[in-house]
């Protein structure tokens, strides 16, 4: 398919202002001006709306089609949600307005809206207060780490040590690199967290340990208790990777149990849509002692019910975003707890459970599933049978594009071989499921009778499995590249 | 229960598949004195109820003043077609396209996406974007560190002051050590800048227009750092680039911007864009996602992620940064509208900023009392204004009467106490700015 | 395939000295595990390194890795064909996919034979 560079022809007319009177030479010296157009594209708004439109069939999306990736709760965006962020009210509201004088007054609505959000994920996950501010789940960890190492700077310890489980998703270590600490990580036993081999590498140089709860295997990381006292010894603290969040709303509250630190991803758990790779919102929950540390700046409610920006805490991080985090993201998370509510949110762990238990016990016995027990809202399988004879992950992965599903998440975690990483998710209705179970077995037969016919797929796209080779190589990645 | 599609029968059906009697049994791992006994939140609300609510909400902020607000952040048309082009569901609601056969839309996209911004700003390579243009100015000034291996960065203090508190935010515990470059009365200090680059500087930073609108040409100061081995990193402004002189033309190694002005709503802060392009020996220090252009096995053309092997899911701890998203659905956003504009759209709309804004600053300076900052400065879309009093003083005056007429200087500059940054865009015509003249001249 | 006129170490580089000249490239095995390379990140010329030391990496589609020099010395040379054609090292790793020469400063005592590598490459797989 073409690009808009192909389709452009100069002089074409787009979506114009009227034209200036003046140009810019008229006021600014030449040598500050640009020698030249840009050579950007000339389209007209058919051009336009025909290529986006064709552009768009060529994808898969949740309102299309079920996305079963694991770690990534993919469940239903409510459209409602759309309609909300995109009030004028809010969605033309200048960053820099309550940083003007009076200007916290002009902008009550949001300042509650992000007051309110705080205080109902608190409620949600049992901690202290939050911060809206990290706008993607990894921005949130990063954010976790820093307020960690200004916690310990601030008590004087020299602390230089994160220990993650192997089974850790991969931001969780990069996120704390960069916060400046080294990063160890300790083999999970029987699927989960072994308090011992914790115990024997929490010295009093470790900052923190990062976990999830369940874990990527879709476990429930039971020595949990364990875990929070052996942490508090050494006055490590305890960092939740919100990614799981899925499967625990109103069953259990992160603060409650023992974490310092927590982050959400509010595209995954609070239902804002992905947007192909983002936008996303990240926010950081915190335990008492960790207060002070929090980005600035901070949403202040006075006895009057008058909201104001404050930035008076000495001790905190500093700014982590320009502002106040992605707060289109938050509105749409917002609105969809007020929607769902205390009788809805506990539901929606519910079900994903179950979802997720229903595909595992229908297709146990053609997946092996190296820990079959209950598991929580997702399970990983392996095809390590079916790649003995020459069908991989992978090629499952794709056999599953052609009959119109998002594949799995495959090859993660990394301690699982061939690894198809399954969340349904709430949203997906028993028909929905049980589809996907039939062409899954389908596709598994396939891989018995007739491999090749798996390790082609997939047949039915624009595109069959292409090149990545060639790309690194090539580094085509811009047309200009060429 | 609004979005769960679940009967009674079918939870039935599958509750005997699984082996349990009830949902409750799938909890049991989960300690009971662990358990809450309920959320303390409010009751579920109906669709209807909660738009209701958010109307409300959405009243009570005042986005009704006549507002010339900027300081990065522009209020520029948005054609009615970029809304719903980019809400399509394919778009919206599609993933990370890991899995490129089915995600050859948001790739071709992506790829459209860095060309069109390396266009824009005369560089060789970009990403798919970070989260926002303060983010993009540190994983510039991280991507310096690592190519250089050194441990200073020279800063100006004329580049946006929110981002250089990011920065600062971001860099404490990585043992770098950033050098303020003080502005001299709203200009880059071109002589203090070069002095300070040496041979232990990773990164020079700096921002065209900068922070109070002035607009200046870096390509001595660049050429400056390349013979220290630095890098050269400029943060820009999107539309004004269309007319301006380019990071390319200047010298620059890397060009970062905030996106938001291609179209993005102002939001109240976000979601944002963070836009980075660099030159071509630096785009294997590159954080977040690449798309590159490639073919199938039947010579099909087709888009994949590429040079992931950077990327956190692949080298944890020694990735090139942690960034997991790129704010898909901003650089598509961004995208449609520099195509529905078109490159004679965009260009109209940085010389009708330009032109407002000259109109606003001569109408402005010609009050008894007040000047510009820098009046021999040469400036684009905003500017500078000195009053005798206060400038919150000022705001607030005005405010009252329904305008914003620009951000108080002093907020994050001490000494510009009694300065407004005021902006302008293709919607300021003659009569808003003949309003906002009055009104000045009326509350000094 | 484990050359036997070669040393290797445990991180799966091998290492040839002549004269007092060390070439050093990556095994056969490294090659298959990181899948076809598409980048290789190399030392400059007049970098001295200890053996152990890390002096770069090597990337492909799916992995990043990285090289450790196996011998101490100075870098005398490169091989600047794998800029353009990494896959030198997929195709010939032994020969035409050597990636640095270095002037030998200490002789290296903790090398592998090749028995002993066939050992370690056996049990990673």
């Amino acid at each position: 398919m073409k690009t808009v560079f192909d389709t452009s022809v100069p002089g074409r007319e787009g979506v114009w202002p009227e034209k200036p009177r003046t140009e810019p030479v008229d006021f600014l010296p030449e040598g500050l001006l640009r020698s030249g157009r840009p050579n950007l594209p000339s389209l007209s708004e058919l051009d336009v709306v025909r290529h986006f439109t064709r552009l768009s069939s060529k994808n898969y999306g949740v309102d299309s089609n079920f996305y079963p990736l694991g770690s990534c709760t993919m469940k239903y965006n409510p459209k409602f949600t759309e309609e909300v962020a995109a009030l004028p009210g809010f969605s033309r509201l200048h960053p820099l307005l309550p940083q003007l004088p009076g200007g916290g007054d002009m902008a009550s609505g949001a300042l509650e809206v992000i007051h309110e959000t705080e205080r109902l994920l608190c409620e949600i996950t049992g901690m202290a207060a939050f911060t809206l501010h990290p706008m993607a789940g990894a921005h949130g960890e990063l954010t976790g780490a820093l307020m960690m190492a200004a916690y310990h700077a601030d008590k004087g310890h020299v602390k230089t040590k994160i220990i993650c489980p192997d089974s850790a998703h991969g931001t969780n270590p990069a996120s704390a690199a960069i916060a400046g600490f080294d990063v160890v990580s300790i083999a999970s036993k029987d699927g989960i967290i072994d308090p011992e081999a914790l115990a024997a590498v929490l010295d009093d140089q470790v900052a923190g340990v990062m976990m999830t709860v369940p874990n990527t295997l879709g476990l429930f990381e039971r020595h949990l208790p364990r875990i929070v006292e052996l942490c508090r010894k050494v006055d490590a603290l305890l960092y939740y990777d919100g990614a799981n969040l899925n499967a625990i709303l109103g069953k259990l509250r992160v603060g409650d149990a023992g974490f310092d630190v927590v982050h959400l991803n509010l595209h995954k758990t609070f239902a804002t849509p992905h947007g192909g790779g983002g936008p996303g919102s990240g926010p950081v929950g915190v335990s008492e002692r960790l207060i002070p540390f929090l980005p600035v700046s901070r949403v202040f409610k006075d006895e009057a019910g008058r909201f104001s920006l404050r930035y008076d805490y000495p001790k905190s991080i500093g700014y982590v975003a320009p502002f106040y985090g992605n707060f289109g993201v938050v509105l749409k998370a917002y609105a969809y707890i007020l929607r769902l509510g205390r009788e809805g949110l506990p539901r929606v762990s519910e079900y994903a459970v179950l979802a997720a238990n229903y595909l595992r016990k229908r297709l146990d016995d053609v997946l092996d599933v190296p820990y079959n027990r209950t598991c929580m809202h997702e399970f990983v399988a392996s095809a390590e049978r079916q790649a003995k004879r020459g069908v991989r992950a992978l090629d499952i992965a794709k056999a599953l594009l052609d009959k119109g599903y998002h594949a799995p998440t495959v090859y993660f975690p990394l301690i699982v071989k061939e690894a198809l990483m399954i969340e349904p998710t709430e949203t997906e209705s028993k028909d929905t499921l049980d589809g996907f179970v039939a062409d899954l077995r389908d596709i598994l037969a396939l891989a018995e009778t007739d491999p090749a016919a798996v390790t082609a797929a997939p047949v039915t796209l624009p595109v069959g499995r292409l090149d990545e080779t060639h790309a690194a190589r090539a580094m085509e990645i811009t047309d200009d590249l060429g | 229960m609004p979005y769960i599609p679940h009967t009674p029968e079918e939870v039935r059906e599958m509750l005997d598949v699984v082996g349990v009697a009830s949902i409750d049994e799938l909890f049991a791992e989960i300690p009971d004195e662990l358990r809450p006994s309920g959320l303390d939140l409010p009751a579920g609300m109906t669709e209807m109820a909660v738009r209701s609510a958010m109307e409300g909400l959405a009243s009570k902020n005042r986005t009704d003043m006549s507002s010339f607000l900027g300081g990065g952040f522009y209020d520029h048309y948005v054609p009615s077609a970029s809304d719903m082009l980019i809400s399509r569901g394919e778009f919206a609601t599609a993933y990370t396209p890991y899995q490129p056969e089915a995600s050859q839309g948001t790739l071709q996209a992506i790829f459209e996406y860095q060309t069109a911004v390396t266009r824009l700003f005369d560089m060789d390579c970009s990403n798919a974007g970070v989260y926002d243009g303060g983010t993009a100015l540190y994983e510039a000034v991280m991507m310096a560190v690592r190519h250089t291996r050194r441990k200073t960065v020279v800063v100006s203090e004329a580049v946006n002051p929110i981002y250089r508190i990011v920065l600062s935010t971001y860099t404490k515990n990585l043992r770098l050590t950033l050098v303020t470059v003080p502005h001299a009365m709203g200009a880059d200090d071109m002589a203090a800048l070069a002095r300070a680059v040496n041979a232990e500087t990773a990164a020079v930073v700096v921002q065209n227009p900068n922070f109070f609108g002035v607009i200046q040409d870096f390509t001595a100061l660049f050429t400056a750092a390349r013979d220290q081995d630095a890098v050269s990193i400029i943060s820009c402004y999107p539309v004004l680039q269309t007319v301006l002189k380019t990071p390319g033309a200047m010298g620059a190694d890397i060009a970062t911007a905030e996106g938001q002005s291609l179209g993005l709503p102002l939001s109240f802060g976000g979601p944002f864009l963070g836009i980075m392009t660099c030159r071509k020996d630096l785009v294997r220090q590159m954080p977040g996602r690449i798309a590159g252009r490639t073919r199938d096995a039947a010579g099909r053309t087709g888009y994949v992620l590429t040079l992931q092997a950077r990327e956190q899911h692949i080298r944890r701890q020694k990735a090139t940064s942690n960034i997991c998203s790129n704010q898909a659905l901003c650089a598509l956003r961004a995208l449609v509208n520099l195509c529905l504009a078109g490159e004679e759209g965009l260009i109209r709309q940085a010389a009708l900023s330009i032109e407002n804004a000259h109109y606003a600053a001569m109408r402005l300076s010609s009050i008894p009392g007040v000047r510009l900052l820098t009046p021999d400065a040469p400036y684009g879309n905003e500017f500078s204004v000195l009053f005798p009093i206060n400038g919150k003083k000022v705001a607030r005056a005005l405010m009252d009467q329904g305008i914003v007429p620009g951000f108080p200087l002093g907020r994050y500059y001490p000494g510009l106490e009694n300065a407004l940054l005021v902006c302008c865009t293709e919607k300021h015509g003659r009569e808003e700015v003949d309003r906002l003249a009055r009104r000045v001249e009326k509350a000094l | 395939m484990i050359p036997k006129d070669l040393l290797y170490s445990k991180t799966h580089e091998w290492a040839k000295i002549e004269g007092g000249i060390a070439t050093v490239g990556i095994t056969d095995f490294a090659q298959e595990q990181l899948g076809d390379i598409t980048y290789v990140d190399l030392p400059k010329v007049g970098t001295v390194f200890e053996a152990g030391q890390e002096m770069g990496s090597v990337e492909s589609v799916k992995a990043a890795s990285e090289l450790y020099c196996p011998v101490s010395g100075e870098v005398v040379e490169i091989n600047q064909e794998l800029d353009a054609a990494p896959e030198k090292i997929n195709a010939d790793p032994f020969g035409e996919g050597w990636m640095i020469k270095v002037k030998v400063t200490d002789e290296p005592d903790d090398l592998l034979s090749p028995e002993e590598y066939a050992e370690i490459a056996q049990a990673e797989h």
